[in-house]
Order: C-alpha cells, then structure tokens, then sequence
C-alpha cells in the first residue's frame, strides 16, 4: 500500500496546510484521502498501531484466567470479552492500515520490541479478582482515555472509538459486578478483591501517562485534535469517578493522600511512582518480555498455516482466472 | 456519548447483551420452553444422555479456549473463541436440563465443577490433546460433522428441553463444520508442509473416531423413546462428509471409521482427561464457599 499524500505543485502545501488547519479548528474530521502534514500522519500512526497492540497484548493478563474461571457463566463472560479485545486490535489495526501502513509490518514491529503498548498490561493477573479489578479500574481508564478520542479529528480512529468504547463500557460494568459479587462473598474473596486493588490502583493511574509538564508530544496532540484532554486532567477525572465507586464496593483505594478537596471540588491525591512507570515503559516491567515473547512464538509457529493459506489462494484465484 | 454517562451507569442494572461485539449466546434459549419430563422418560437415563453430549461441548470449548493469544492469526482467535463460546452455551443448557431431569436439581456448576474424570461422560477425542493448528481443524471437523448429525435429529426430539437446545445449536455447529472445512482445504490443498501436517493429524486422530459412533445403552433407550438420536444411525452420513471433505483437500479417502466400543461415555478416559479438569476447576476447587 502507498500513502496517499494528494500530489500538489510546489507552493501549493501552504494552501493545504491552511485548509487542514480551517478543517481541524472548525472540528471536521479529517479523512485517508485528505491532505494532511506527515507530523500528524507519523503521530496517528504511531498512537493508533500503538493502541491495537495494547488491545492485542491486553488479551493476556485476563485470557490467563479463561481457562479456570471458576463458573461457567464467569467463563463465557471472560472468554466474550477477550474474544471482543482481538476485535477491537482488528478494527484499529483497520484504521492505521487507511493511513497508509501494513497490519503485518505493524505485527511485526510489535513482536521484534520496536513499538510500544499501554504498560499496564507487564503487570501479572495473580488471582481471579483481577479479571473484575482489570475491567473496574483498567478498562474504566481505558474508557476515560478513549471517550474523548470519539472526538478525535481523524475520522477512522474517531469512529472506531465510537465502537470500543461502547464495547468497554459494557466490560467495565462485567468487571464491576463480578467485585460486588466477590465482596458479597467470602471474608477470603473480600481480602482477594482488596489485595488486587492495591496492586492495580497506581498502575491504573499511570495509563494516563506521565505529568502534563513531562509530556512533549500532548501539546501538539491537541493543536491537532487528536488528543482533546491533558493526562492530569484525564487523570483526575478517573479518581474523581472512581472515589464513589470504591465506597459503593466496600474497599479502600491505596493512597493516604487521597481526601476531597472542597475549594478545588476534586479529590486530591498522591503521585504515583514515576520511576517505577519509566522502568516499565523501557521494558523492564514484571511482564514485559513474556508478553511480547507469547505473542512472538504464536505468529512464528502460526507461519507455516498463513503460507498454506496464501498457497491456497494462489491456487485457486489461479485456476479461476485459468476457466 | 460522555464518559460521566458511562460511569453513571456503572453500578445500575443492565439488561441484555447486545454490547458485546460478537454476540456470547447468553440469550435464554429456553425461555418459554415447557421443562417437564415428557410421559414415560426416565429421568435418570436423560439426565446421562444430557451429560453425554454437554461433556464433548464443555471439554472441547476447554481446549479451545487455549487457542486465544495463541493462534495463526487474530482472526482465528476470533473465530475459535466464538466456537468455544458457542459450545460453552449448548454444554451450560445441557448440564442444567441433566440436573433437572434427575431430580436433584445440581446446576450447570455442579456438573462442571464438582465431578470426577470418572463421571464425565465426553468421546476421549473431545480430550485429545490440543497439538498443532492442523490438529484443532481435523478434530474440530470430525466432532462437528458428528454432533451437527445427531444434533439435526435431536430438533425433532420429543423431549421439548433438548428439541430447543437442538434448534439453537445446529446453526453454530453448521458454522463449525463450515470453518473447519474451509481450513481443511486451504491446509490440505496449501504447501507440502501444510498437507503434510494434515493427512498426520487424520492419521493420530482417526482412532479415536470409532467411539463417537458406538452406542451407550442410555443412548440407545433414548432413541427408542424418541428422545435421542442413535449415534450408530449417523455412522455412514458423517464418513461420506468427511471422505468428500478430505479428498477435495487432495488427501486420500479416509478408511472406515474403526469398531469401537464405548468408552468415554462409560468414563473411561485417556490420561489427557485429568490434567484438563485439573485446571478448568482448579479456582473453584479452592474456593468451595465462594460465590462468583
């Protein structure tokens, strides 16, 4: 596939910038076949491909657990939303594709390490609680993080979003009633719920990324209206909402500094370990290798199915052409 | 939509399951069915012959499963996980009817969850290992020819319960076959490896393809009372789909399925069985107070 930059005689860019720029202040979506700055096509590009590989990545701290759900009922839920996760890398993947990519170039940067995903998924899913904690408290960031990309400038992305996030709400509400349930349970399910909240909760603010002053491509993110809110204000809202949700379930968020502040009408709240965050993003999280190695191993052994496939239908297109 | 609207909502209830992108089939399938035991069904013979075919469906959806995160490619992962979602459907529908048939009002749970490999009932080839891709397609188009055979004839059954979950389930099982099939051509007629690995896989398999049609005497008191269908009866159509299946796929004719006698249906299970409980019910196990 070629990128699809309109072909301009020399001078004409300014023009095209001028048009781009009225089209995203006026909160027009901007198509695959518009003109548009490399900067932002390089920025989507990144961010979208970025976001299928968290959604393809994410399927394996929850899929660990599909196979010893402890209901059936639980193991159709699980299975149902892992199985919605690969929709969502595919309808993303889809959407990088229109800016002039290859699923499987991207598929391949993932596994050889050369692009990134959301870090919240190097951490371990240790007991069953975490299957309801990862889709309370990380699909609600997710959610946070995503509801506004609905408003994104690029049109693909934006209208994809529409789609995932409708999707994650549902699984959000999954995760939720599964800790009412747990909590309603025994006193050892009780301490499973609040063990795996303590282990998530800073993890969970971290996916907003780091402090708006540490964040060098927000800024121009926003001018472009991929981007329509900063990470501190992301961020603060998801504590916001999340404060009463905790009180609802009975179990205690992990930050001594977390109190309502009445002048500013938000929860204040500590700092979450930076250091901590750093390390995870540059790949050396609890999880970080196995995460990229599974999904390595699968494309690598499936190789041989892909190359019979092909085969198939070179076959076949061949002998049509030939009747 | 505004994130404040979603949150909102977190706590309330919620109905129906149309969010999900691909459908799971938690519609109630029974909803409106008469659960009474039709005049002159022994109960306890239809609660075995329910356990009999949710088994192959729960312990095939449980190997299934493994194949999410694992597969070829992302579309595979999708397509399995909704085969294995549809087969955990028909199995939760059929161990609840064998707990009411028998009276003693065990849910789908208890079957799932609180049985030995002895008590379950599943063909040994639901079992079988997982092994490579060629392996889940040639077992996945053995078993669904099969059930889709004797599912067609269960439609007519003349206890209600089963004739529902009948009608549901042999649109998915034709959608099974249907993938399957698509996959044993492209893997036979692809590269030489691909065949390769096929016809190995027919080859490991086929033992195991005689037991899915010998009959256990509760399946055959249930197709003489026009409850179930006599696997027996579906012998000669299934070996006529797979041998058209498998020589379009440029393999040979598969032999006749070898004579078999009943074994799984007894719960006399391979080795591979245990470990497979082991973990589908390891959580549970743990936790037997707990409510999930």
């Amino acid at each position: 596939m070629t990128t699809q930059t309109a072909q301009a005689p020399p001078g004409a860019d300014l023009d095209l910038q001028a048009e781009f720029d009225a089209k995203v202040a006026a909160d027009r979506r901007i198509e695959p076949r518009d003109w548009m700055p490399e900067g932002y096509r390089r920025t989507l590009v990144r961010q979208v491909s970025q976001h299928a590989h968290s959604e393809i990545i994410g399927m394996q701290p929850e899929g660990d657990w599909i196979a010893s759900a402890p209901s059936l009922r639980r193991k159709a839920i699980l299975l149902a939303k892992v199985q919605d996760e690969a929709g969502h890398g595919l309808y993303l993947y889809a959407a990088a594709e229109t800016l002039g990519v290859d699923r499987a170039d991207l598929t391949q940067r993932l596994i050889e390490g050369r692009q990134k995903y959301s870090s919240i998924f190097n951490y371990p899913s240790l007991t069953f609680a975490d299957v309801g904690v990862i889709g309370w408290l990380v699909d609600g960031a997710a959610i946070c993080n995503q509801v506004p990309l609905c408003r994104s400038s690029f049109g693909p992305y934006a209208r994809a979003m529409v789609r995932i996030c409708k999707e994650e709400s549902f699984h959000q509400r999954q995760g939720y009633e599964l800790l009412m349930r747990m909590m309603e349970g025994t006193g050892e399910q009780r301490r499973m719920v609040q063990d795996s909240v303590d282990r998530w909760w800073w993890p969970s603010l971290m996916m907003f990324g780091p402090p708006d002053a540490e964040s060098p491509n927000t800024q121009q993110s926003m001018a472009w209206r991929i981007k329509r809110d900063t990470n501190d204000d992301l961020r603060q809202k998801f504590v916001d909402m999340t404060v009463p949700q905790a009180e609802k379930l009975g179990v205690t968020l992990p930050d001594p500094e977390l109190v309502w502040n009445e002048g500013r009408g938000h929860h204040d709240f500590g700092e979450p370990d930076w250091t901590e965050f750093k390390q995870v993003v540059s790949g050396a999280g609890p999880k970080n290798a196995e995460r990229v190695e599974r999904r390595r191993a699968a494309h690598e052994k499936g190789a041989w199915v892909r190359e019979a496939a092909t085969a198939y239908a070179d076959k076949h297109s061949a002998k049509e052409a030939a009747a | 939509m505004s994130g404040d609207h979603i949150y909102s909502v977190l706590g309330e209830e919620h109905g129906g399951d149309t969010r999900w992108a691909f459908g799971t089939g938690f519609t109630d399938a029974l909803s409106g069915v008469d659960t009474t035991l039709p005049g002159g069904v022994d109960g306890q013979d239809l609660a075995l012959y329910c356990q009999m075919l949710g088994d192959d469906a729960l312990v095939q959806a449980q190997r299934l499963v493994h194949w999410v995160t694992d597969a070829p490619e992302l579309e595979e992962e999708v397509a399995l996980a909704n085969i294995a979602l549809d087969l955990l459907g028909q199995a939760r529908l059929l161990l609840a009817r064998a707990g009411q048939a028998d009276g003693t009002g065990r849910d789908e749970d208890d079957f799932a969850y609180r049985r030995g490999s002895a008590e379950f009932r599943n063909v040994r080839l639901a079992e079988a290992p997982r092994g490579d891709f060629a392996r889940a397609v040639v077992t996945l188009l053995v078993l669904s020819s099969a059930r889709l055979a004797v599912f067609t004839r269960l439609a007519d059954s003349r206890d209600p319960v089963l004739a529902a979950i009948a009608a549901k389930a042999v649109n998915e099982l034709a959608y099974h076959r249907e993938y399957a099939l698509s996959w044993t051509l492209r893997l036979g007629d692809g590269t030489p490896y691909s065949h390769e690995r096929t016809v190995a896989a027919v080859a490991d398999l086929w033992p195991f393809t005689g037991e899915l049609f010998a009959t256990h005497p509760v399946e055959a008191r249930m197709a003489a009372q026009g409850v179930g269908a006599d696997p027996a009866d579906v012998r000669e159509e299934v070996h006529a789909v797979l041998t058209q299946v498998l020589t379009t796929a440029t393999l040979d004719a598969p032999a006749p399925f070898p004579e078999a006698a009943v074994a799984g249906r007894e719960g006399r299970h391979t080795p591979e069985l245990d470990p497979l409980l082991d973990e589908l019910q390891k959580v549970a196990r743990e936790h037997p107070e707990a409510t999930w």
